[in-house]
């Protein structure tokens, strides 16, 4: 009796830990914070100084005088200058067949991005939006600029 | 919805909000939107594809630009090098560094760094120091002798064995990672089964 319930158990209890795994692994490290530079996660707006970690769902926040960069798993390597948003909608890599999904929306502001891994096996692996547009990625090193704050 | 038109009834509010309601048109019609391809390391350009509704634009060329100035309508534009540092220029500043591979090769049939490889750890050490928040990623790659996924494991295993090797050389506290590519990255492109030293090696991603 005891070990059916185990047994009805375990695999419930597996599957939960894999998905909060998933969820809670990093998807990339800031590398350079200047100025004011928050990250939103979960309501909480948490400073992210050099050697943060960054996490699918997090909203990247510059004040007036911030800006970041970030290294993600894949080696994309995407910075963002002043007054700007950006939302990592999706981040998922296989570091074995460099398979997965990078998704980001910059909401406003400036974003310079150099693609990496993902995006060189696979050319629909990453995306880039911002209101106006979609971004489709080949192996590229590309700007955005978006939203009121641009000058 | 009812918030502005209450507040069109003091002058005051109407002065403080016209500049704001040009920012909020200016942003809803995407005016300021801009999309740069930049040249690519190595002469590899590659291409930003914009879409915006039903239009859409490939960018392919160094400085090839586009403005969307309102949904389904794309525009070229022409930009500069010098245009481009202006208007990008903290974002430009603010990126990390490339990162760099570093590899070490094994003495045949031992666990061994070959003499070349072990000049290479003090390089990676150093490459390490210099960095910001450095990470690396450990990542084995095999030769094509036997099937896909041993290789996976074998390569895996390599990097979890240099992993210990680089710790026990007194490598700084830094987030280490581990990925076993098996042999779909070889440095060599050889026939499958055909044993190749060269493809057993392990990457050293410094970041």
């Amino acid at each position: 009796m005891r070990s059916a319930l185990i047994a009805l158990a375990l695999p419930l209890v597996l599957a939960v830990g894999a998905a909060s795994a998933e969820a809670a692994e990093d998807a990339g490290y800031i590398k350079a914070s200047n100025g004011v530079v928050q990250i939103e996660r979960s309501g909480q707006r948490l400073p992210a100084p050099v050697g943060s970690v960054v996490h699918q769902g997090d909203l990247v926040i510059t004040g007036a005088d911030g800006s970041v960069g970030i290294t993600f798993r894949d080696n994309s390597l995407l910075s963002v200058g002043p007054d700007s948003v950006l939302s990592i909608d999706r981040f998922v890599f296989n570091s074995t067949t460099h398979l997965g999904a990078f998704e980001s929306s910059l909401k406003q502001g400036t974003l310079a991005v150099v693609s990496g891994k993902l995006a060189k096996q696979s050319p629909e692996a990453m995306k880039v939006k911002t209101p106006a547009a979609i971004l489709g990625v080949r192996g590229t090193e590309f700007l955005v600029r978006t939203g009121p704050s641009t000058n | 919805m009812f918030e502005p038109a209450r507040r069109r009834t003091d002058p005051r509010n109407l002065v403080r909000l016209a500049p704001l309601a040009l920012l909020v048109l200016a942003g809803c019609a995407g005016r300021g939107d801009l999309y740069v391809l930049l040249p690519g390391k190595g002469g590899h350009n590659g291409a930003l594809i914009v879409t915006s509704g039903d239009g859409q634009r490939v960018l392919d060329q160094p400085y090839a630009a586009a403005r969307v100035s309102r949904t389904g309508s794309v525009e070229a534009v022409a930009t500069t090098e010098a245009e481009v540092r202006r208007a990008f220029g903290p974002a430009l500043a603010a990126q990390p560094g490339r990162p760099v591979s570093f590899y070490l090769y094994f003495l045949a049939d031992t666990d061994e760094f070959t003499p070349e490889s072990k000049q290479v750890v003090t390089q990676i050490f150093a490459e390490i120091a210099r960095r910001p928040a450095p990470d690396i990623v450990i990542i084995g790659h095999t030769d094509r002798v036997g099937p896909v996924p041993y290789n996976d494991q074998l390569s895996l295993k390599r990097a979890e064995r240099v992993r210990e090797d680089l710790r026990k050389l007194g490598i700084p506290k830094v987030r280490i990672s581990v990925a076993g590519r098996g042999e779909r990255e070889p440095e060599v492109p050889t026939a499958d089964e055909v044993p190749e030293p060269r493809n057993r090696r392990v990457e050293i991603n410094v970041r």
